[in-house]
């Protein structure tokens, strides 16, 4: 079965849509409640090796994209979710699933604002500890 | 012109100071030391401690977290040290004084004494820089 | 400790408070824990990319890291392709192809200096980036530059590689083709190198894949990636050539690969020189639809990983970008802990981080927390080694 067929089988509904831009291209939705137990399994089931993280400031509130990677095909399969809540945008922290997730999820949350719930060790990575509070670069009311 | 200043034109002792560059201003710098510049031979040596240095060189753009770093870098330093910067991000900042994490320019951290600008300067170029300064600081034009 | 380490403590770093990018904690001569800080290099370009327009943020990305310079706007602008569907005429693809496999062999080159530089071996360092120097004169005779040769842009190349250029550039991959034979030899040959690289900073294939690590770190373990394979751009599907890899995870393999990895990135070149078609270079874009786009590349660090998101004016929306060292260095917390402190210098480098990154480093004592060493004093820790390894063999040989 490729990759399409056993992303969509093991998910099952958790999907709750499908964009296919190209064979290489894919990305998917699914509930923000659900991110974890869709991580573990495409990780750790399925073997996908997670590249990175996106997470970006739009109108309708923050959206996530998990960008997981099948090497064998080349295809990258992209994760997507919307955290509604912008004044408290809120998710669970997936770094307890990989290593790697423990940085990027700090860049996220200095970066956006994003609380990652059940992250070890939510600090500064990449600006001072004494950056102003409540000040998100990326977040696109931000005044630079 | 104090004698010290005069004697270092002989023998330059540089130490690096980086703020948070992209790498290649100081890929060209250890370049210099390399066969092709070789500037060993003109009594430049790079030292691993500022208390040697005579002259200080900073390369890259200044942010919150190299800016007093590169301070106390310069505090540190036996007066006279000239300050060398090298490359468009730390003549300037080029196109990231607009970023959110760019608090100033080097020269508003550290007076400056040379600028050498390119993006990468070439070594021809950092030499050029260094006998100016030379002649500059030896009083002859 | 069975014999006395003479620690060489001064001249006493001046910065002591400072958060360095590497804290690496000892207990005698083992090391039993590492802190990695990063940030330092945090320029917010993802933020500026917002406010450029597309051409102008292949400039901007370009200046993420000097020795990936290409990488980063290769795939960036593979993003931006991938996102309007985008036919780049297929001379660019070529001429991308030469210029990103050009860089492979300098920035390998590079490391393979540094590497000699930080186990005593000066004259490596010498010869390594030596000869970086005919690559730099090529990068400069097709560019205009010697680094940053800002040959990228949404659905081409900005400059053309003349034809009277391509026989210079063949007698420099000649010249080339020697020097990685004889750093081949000279690195497998050389007894002393082999037990200073061989069993140090082992990264197992299973650390390696938790780690998600790429590239030439990941390839060293035994991990089978590499995205010019796996998900082909520019000419890679049009020539020939192979993925290196190797098991062991150690230092000796890393290096193995890179060297190994030059004569691919030879035979690629010089296959394209001889199939590139003639015709145009640049598709002419002129605007950039709605969509997603990620675009990848495998520059010499592994994976780089960029993702642009348009809605149809002349700058992105959101720009995200994942260099190879992000995911590499983190590793560094398993393959250089339970190591000595004299092969920490070389553990922490063998995965190929930023130059800079290893002038901030610092060793503290477990129990004092003291701060005892900077960068300098371990790489003169880690020379010391090789030079008594070498007395060591002189002596039982005579």
């Amino acid at each position: 079965m490729s990759m399409v067929g056993e992303i969509k089988e093991k998910l099952g509904s958790k999907i709750t849509g499908w964009n296919e831009h190209s064979s290489k291209r894919i990305y998917f939705w699914i509930k923000p409640q659900d991110i974890k137990e869709v991580a573990g399994i495409l990780f750790n089931e399925l073997k996908l090796r997670f590249s990175i993280a996106t997470g970006q400031d739009t109108p309708k509130g923050i959206e996530m994209l998990y960008h997981f990677c099948y090497d064998k095909a080349g295809q990258v399969f992209s994760v997507c979710l919307l955290i509604e809540d912008k004044k408290n945008p809120r998710i669970d922290s997936i770094a307890s699933l990989f290593k790697g997730a423990e940085w990027i999820e700090r860049e996220i949350w200095e970066l956006l604002g994003v609380d990652f719930v059940g992250h070890p060790n939510l600090t500064h990575l990449l600006l001072i500890d004494e950056w102003p509070q409540g000040k998100y670069p990326l977040r696109h009311s931000h005044e630079s | 012109m104090s004698i010290k200043l005069k004697a270092l034109t002989k023998s330059i002792w540089v130490f690096h100071a980086a703020c948070s560059p992209c790498n290649n201003c100081d890929i060209e710098i250890l370049d210099l030391l390399t066969p092709r510049y070789d500037i060993e031979r003109l009594g430049i040596v790079l030292v691993g401690s500022v208390r040697h240095a005579d002259a200080l060189l900073v390369t890259g753009v200044p942010n919150y977290k190299t800016k007093e770093r590169l301070k106390k870098i310069y505090d540190q330093a036996a007066k006279p040290c000239v300050v060398v910067a090298i490359g468009g991000c730390a003549c300037g900042r080029i196109m990231f004084r607009d970023s959110y994490n760019s608090p100033c320019a080097v020269d508003e951290i550290v007076p400056v004494d040379v600028y050498i600008p390119g993006c990468p300067p070439k070594p021809e170029a950092m030499i050029a820089g260094i006998a100016k300064l030379i002649k500059k600081v030896r009083g002859e034009k | 400790m069975s014999h006395k380490i003479v620690l060489p403590i001064g001249p006493y770093h001046p910065l002591q408070e400072e958060p360095e990018f590497f804290r690496l904690y000892v207990e005698g001569e083992k090391v039993v824990d590492i802190d990695i800080v990063i940030g330092y290099m945090h320029r917010g370009i993802e933020e500026l990319s917002e406010h450029k327009h597309f051409d102008q943020v292949a400039f901007l990305v370009e200046r993420i890291c000097g020795i990936c310079s290409t990488s980063h706007p290769f795939a960036y602008v593979n993003a931006v392709e991938d996102l309007g569907r985008i036919q780049v005429p297929e001379r660019a693809l070529y001429i991308r192809t030469v210029i990103a496999e050009m860089e492979r062999i300098h920035s390998h080159l590079l490391w393979l200096g540094l590497a000699g530089h930080f186990i005593g071996y000066n004259t490596v360092w010498m010869w390594a980036w030596k000869y970086r120097e005919p690559i730099l004169n090529m990068f400069e005779m097709i560019s205009g530059n010697r680094n940053h040769y800002a040959m990228m842009k949404v659905g081409g190349v900005r400059r053309d590689i003349k034809e009277e250029d391509i026989p210079a550039l063949k007698k420099v991959l000649d010249e080339l083709s020697g020097a990685v034979d004889m750093f081949k030899g000279a690195v497998m040959d050389d007894p002393v190198i082999q037990a200073r690289l061989k069993g140090v900073g082992i990264l197992t294939r299973q650390q390696a894949v938790d780690w998600c690590v790429v590239g030439p770190t990941a390839r060293a373990s035994g991990i089978n990636i590499d995205i010019r394979r796996d998900d082909p751009y520019g000419a890679y599907d049009k020539v020939d050539w192979n993925v290196i890899t190797e098991k062991d995870g150690d230092v000796f393999a890393k290096t193995i690969v890179r060297i190994l990895e030059m004569h691919e990135s030879i035979r690629i070149i010089r296959q394209c020189l001889d199939k590139m078609p003639k015709g145009e270079i640049d598709a002419d874009i002129k605007d950039v639809p709605p969509g997603d786009g990620i675009g990848r590349v495998e520059a010499p660090r592994g994976e780089c990983f960029h993702y642009v998101r348009s809605d149809g004016t002349n700058r992105p929306v959101r720009h995200k970008i994942r260099a190879p060292s992000y995911a590499n260095v983190a590793s560094n917390k398993v393959a250089a802990v339970g190591g000595t402190i004299s092969d920490a210098a070389i553990t922490l480098a063998a995965v190929d981080p930023c130059y800079c990154c290893t002038e901030r480093l610092a060793v503290l004592d477990r129990g004092t927390d003291k701060k005892i060493m900077n960068g300098w004093d371990l790489i003169k820790l880690s020379q010391e080694k090789t030079r008594r390894m070498q007395e060591a063999r002189n002596a039982a040989i005579k």
